[in-house]
Order: structure tokens, then C-alpha cells, then sequence
């Protein structure tokens, strides 16, 4: 569904990605882990074009979108929950949900709107609520919750559990379960939290500094004592 | 008394025509975060336009007045939005991206090379046209003085209530506006959320010369008398009604245009004529020093 072919990326002069190739299949869960800075956000835009690769090309779907306007990306089936949630401060949440339909058929907004609300019922409860003026939490799951609205065949999802309590931790990961199994879509998750989205997924990729040092699944980079080392604090 | 409302009248006229200019630089603003030194222009050239499109009606014998208002407003509105949409396209599409300050020049140079466009093909003198809309309320008459409400002027603040609930309306529910907003926001998330950006901020400089192009319909049928260079300082009093409101502000822009008008028609009225500009700029600096966010505006701390 989605291929990565030797990818690297810029900031500037700055080169964040060194020559990245992966693929996520149809219906997968793929998990990227990697210490801070080694280009796991910057992949995840990469796929969306902000920034554009350089040299390398990006495939979704068998097309070639390495050099597509990123509102077309988006509206041909992709969707980019990205780092730092990024709700529109002062809208609503309903009018966030909104800008997460512009690029789906607006005959579907009703259902996705109950979808969505049936996942995360608090954002039912707080429709005209401010962006800007919800909990951390809440934001994080407004944020899931726009990026679904517009009917993903794909999602990628960078850090969706960065700065919650372990309740919401294990709430959010439960959820992201479910939006694959549920509804089939596959996902592309980029997580601090190593342990448990190698349990949550079917692969996995490690990144270190722009450059994919292991994959395998979820249980054999579980069990390798290297990333058990690096990336899942020794023990356990 | 009758002297005063006679100046609120005026005052209200005068500051709906600042708020209808005024609207499109605090739409751009919110968008792009620039100014448009451009927009006076645009408004000058809607002035022209509809001073031509009233010169063919009168050619072409169209004497039935609210048909000739409408084609009047609707060619108006549609060249001059062509203007505006230009004025993006060049001025400000390709360098998108580049330093603030460079996007600032070409506008400037946008603005004079429109001033010169029109200064060439329709000369340096005024152009002048007869009062289409005559005649007018009589308030009330006390003595040796009469307030008039003239129809002129019921029409062009009734028009300017209409539009602005009308563009209002638009921005808080229609998915257009809420596109805008949402590049104002955080232009970066609304593209990931598929929204064309290019095609937003064209769409926002298209409407705000459409309320320009209203704005110089409606001056030149007020004074009937209008010329090449009237956008600047009309240009920098609706920056200021801008400012006063809150840049950024579509109720600030409204506000803002309003009370311009009515410190002006108050200032002509009780002390001269001559210093009503010294008193509009005067108000623009010292909101720039004392409330530099203006009356409706957020202060910038609450920038996400
Ligand atoms: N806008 C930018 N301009 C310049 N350099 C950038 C920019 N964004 C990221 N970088 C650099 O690119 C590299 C990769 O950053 P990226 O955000 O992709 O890392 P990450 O793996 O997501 O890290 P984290 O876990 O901290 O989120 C870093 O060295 C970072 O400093
Ligand atoms: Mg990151």
C-alpha cells in the first residue's frame, strides 16, 4: 500500500533521512521506533510532501507520489495525524471534525462523525468546545479523531500517546487497535512508547539518524536484546 | 443637536465605506499575515470601473435604476475581483515562502504600477458623474437648520449591513470560511488536511476586492467625483480602521471602519475640515503605541 524507495530528505542543508526504504502493507499495523531525532517525524512528512524528498520516491497505492501537491496526497486516501496534535486552537471541536471531512465525500459525515464519537465520547459531549481550550488528553484525541474524518485508508500517527496518564496511554493504543481491526485501516504509528507498539504491531522499523538499522515483527525486535537495550530501557 | 445628528449621519456614511475596505486588509492579514499595500488600489480601480459601467448603461439607455445599480455592482465586483486575484498571483504567490520584506516591496510595486496603469489609460484629471440616487429624508428642521437623511445615504449604509452579515455569516459557517480560518490558524495542518491553500488565500483576496469594488461603487455615487490617486489615502484610512479594530478582525474591521468615519465627520463638523486626515492618522499612531492589538483583536501572546 505504501513504499518508501530510498529516500532521503533535507531541512535546509541539514539532512534529516538517509536513504529510507519501507512498505506497509494493506491492513498492517507498523510501528517505528528510534531514539529523539532520528527521523521519524520527518518520514512521516516526507510521505505527506512537507518536506519533499530529494532524491528517492515515495509510492502509495502503486502511484508515484514523490512530487504531488500534499492536499492531493491527503485527498487520495492518506491521512497525517502529525506531531504536536495541531488542533486549530480557536475553532470548536466540532469545526475541527469538520476540517478533519474536507477531503471525504460529505454524504459520510454524519457517520463518521457518530463513528468517531462512538470511539472517543467525550468529544461528543464537548462539540462547541475550544480547541485550544481542551486537556491535553482530549486534544490528543481530537486530534485521532480528525485525522479519521476523512475516511483514511491509511494513517499515520506520530506520538499519539506523547504526555498522557498510563489510563489514556493504554486507551489510546486500544483505540488505534481497534480503528485497524474494525474498520481496516492500516497504520503507520510513530511512538516513544517502544514496549507497547511492539506488542500493538505487526512489524516494525528502528530508526537511527535518518537511516533504518533493524525491522522485523513486533516480537522478534521485542525479543532482540539490541533495541531491548535502546529502546525498552534494559530489563523487563 | 440637529447639527450633531447631521454628523453622525454623515459620520456612519462615510465609515461604512472605511469598513467595507477595511475588511479585506484584516482578511488578507489573517491569512498571510501581510498587509496588501494594494488594496486601495483595488478600490480605486472598482471606482473606475463602476464610473464606466454607469457611463455604457447611460450609452445603452438602461433608465430603471435598481437594474442599473445591480449591473452596475456586478461588473464592478467581478473586474475587480479579477484585479485582486491578480494582485496575489503576482505580487505575492511567488515569493510565498521568502522574507516578509520582500513580498512588502512587490506589493508596493504592485500598488504603484496599478496606480500608473489607470493614471495612463484614464488620464490624471477626475472623472465625475451625475447623482444617480437624488433627494433624501428630511429628519427634522429646526429654524435656519434641516438634518437630511438623503437616499444615497440610507442606501449605501442599509448595503453595507447586508454585506457585512452576509460575509460574517459566510466566515463563521460556510466550509470556505472555515478553510479560512483554519490557514490562519495553522496553514501547515490545513493542508495535511487536504485543504488547497493557494486556492484559499486566492479565494480571500478575491472577496476582499469584491468588498472594495462595492466600496468604490458606492464612494463614486456619494461624491461623484473620483481620480486615479483617491486609493492611497482611502487605502491608508482603512488600514487604520483596520488597525482601531484589531487587524485580523471581521467585526474589528466593521468597528473600526465606523468609528473612523464618525471621528472624521465629528472633526470636519466642530473643527476643520482641513485636519480631518491629521486626526485619522493621529488615531492610528496612538493605537499603535497604547493598543497595538486594536479594539477586537487578540492579543498576540494568544498566538498558538
Ligand atoms: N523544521 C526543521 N528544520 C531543521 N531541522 C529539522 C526540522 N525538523 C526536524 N529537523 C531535524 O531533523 C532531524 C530529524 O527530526 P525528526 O523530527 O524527524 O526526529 P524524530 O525522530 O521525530 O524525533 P522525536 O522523537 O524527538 O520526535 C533532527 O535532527 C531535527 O533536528
Ligand atoms: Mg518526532
Amino acid at each position: 500500500m505504501l513504499r518508501l524507495e530510498n529516500v532521503h530528505s533535507f531541512y535546509g542543508r541539514i539532512q534529516a533521512l538517509r536513504g529510507i526504504n519501507l512498505h506497509v502493507d494493506s491492513g498492517e499495523i507498523v510501528a517505528m521506533i528510534g531514539a529523539n531525532g532520528a527521523g521519524k517525524s520527518t518520514t512521516l512528512m516526507t510521505i505527506c510532501g512537507q518536506p519533499r524528498a530529494r532524491s528517492g520516491r515515495v509510492l502509495f497505492d502503486g502511484d508515484d507520489i514523490t512530487h504531488v501537491p500534499t492536499f492531493q496526497i491527503i485527498r487520495s486516501g492518506l491521512s497525517h495525524s502529525p506531531e504536536g496534535r495541531r488542533i486549530f486552537p480557536r475553532m470548536t471541536v466540532l469545526e475541527n471534525l469538520q476540517m478533519g471531512a474536507v477531503a471525504s465525500d460529505p454524504a459520510h459525515f454524519n457517520d463518521d462523525l457518530g463513528l468517531v464519537f462512538d470511539l472517543f465520547p467525550i468529544l461528543g459531549e464537548r462539540q462547541q468546545q475550544r480547541g485550544g481550550t481542551l486537556s491535553g488528553g482530549e486534544q490528543q484525541m481530537l486530534a485521532i479523531a480528525r485525522a479519521l474524518m476523512s475516511h483514511p485508508r491509511l494513517l499515520l500517527l506520530d506520538e499519539p500517546s506523547l504526555g498522557l496518564g498510563p489510563m489514556l496511554v493504554k486507551q489510546i493504543f486500544d483505540v488505534i487497535g481497534q480503528i485497524n481491526q474494525d474498520r481496516g485501516v492500516t497504520i503507520l504509528l510513530v511512538e516513544q512508547n517502544a514496549h507497547q507498539s511492539l506488542l500493538l504491531a505487526h512489524r516494525a522499523y528502528v530508526l537511527a539518524n535518518g537511516e533504518i538499522i533493524l525491522h522485523g515483527t513486533g516480537d522478534e525486535l521485542l525479543a532482540d536484546p539490541e533495541v531491548r537495550n535502546a529502546y525498552l530501557g534494559g530489563g523487563n | 443637536m440637529a447639527y450633531f445628528i447631521q454628523q453622525l449621519v454623515n459620520g456612519l456614511t462615510l465609515g461604512s465605506i472605511y469598513g467595507l475596505i477595511a475588511i479585506g486588509y484584516t482578511m488578507v492579514y489573517g491569512i498571510i499575515g501581510m498587509i496588501n499595500f494594494a488594496h486601495g488600489e483595488i478600490y480605486m480601480i472598482g471606482a473606475f470601473l463602476s464610473i464606466l459601467a454607469f457611463t455604457m448603461l447611460g450609452v445603452t439607455g438602461v433608465t430603471w435604476m435598481p437594474l442599473a445599480l445591480i449591473m452596475v455592482l456586478l461588473v464592478a465586483i467581478v473586474f475587480t475581483s479579477a484585479y485582486g486575484w491578480a494582485v496575489e498571483r503576482i505580487a505575492y504567490r511567488p515569493l510565498r515562502g521568502s522574507q516578509r520584506l520582500a513580498a512588502l516591496i512587490s506589493a508596493i510595486g504592485m500598488s504603484l504600477a496599478l496606480q500608473n496603469y489607470v493614471l495612463l489609460t484614464q488620464g490624471a484629471g477626475v472623472k465625475t458623474l451625475q447623482p444617480i440616487i437624488r433627494g433624501g429624508v428630511i429628519l427634522y428642521a429646526t429654524g435656519n437648520f434641516t438634518v437630511i437623511l438623503s437616499y444615497i445615504q440610507i442606501f449605501i449604509i442599509l448595503l453595507t449591513i447586508l454585506l457585512m452579515a452576509i460575509f460574517a455569516t459566510l466566515i463563521a459557517r460556510t466550509a470556505l470560511g472555515r478553510a479560512q480560518r483554519a490557514c490562519e490558524q495553522d496553514r501547515g495542518m490545513a493542508t495535511l488536511l487536504g485543504i488547497n491553500v493557494d486556492r484559499t488565500i486566492s479565494l480571500t483576496f478575491i472577496m476582499g476586492a469584491m468588498l472594495a469594488a462595492v466600496a468604490g461603487m458606492l464612494v463614486t455615487m456619494y461624491y461623484g467625483v473620483i481620480d486615479f490617486f483617491m486609493g492611497f489615502i482611502a487605502g491608508l484610512k482603512a488600514f487604520t480602521a483596520a488597525v482601531l479594530g484589531g487587524i485580523g478582525s471581521l467585526p474589528g474591521a466593521m468597528l473600526g471602519g465606523m468609528l473612523l468615519g464618525l471621528v472624521e465627520a465629528f472633526w470636519a463638523g466642530y473643527f476643520s475640515v482641513e485636519y480631518k486626515d491629521v486626526a485619522s492618522f493621529g488615531i492610528l499612531v496612538l493605537v499603535l503605541i497604547f493598543l497595538p492589538s486594536g479594539l477586537l483583536g487578540r492579543p498576540d501572546v494568544e498566538k498558538v
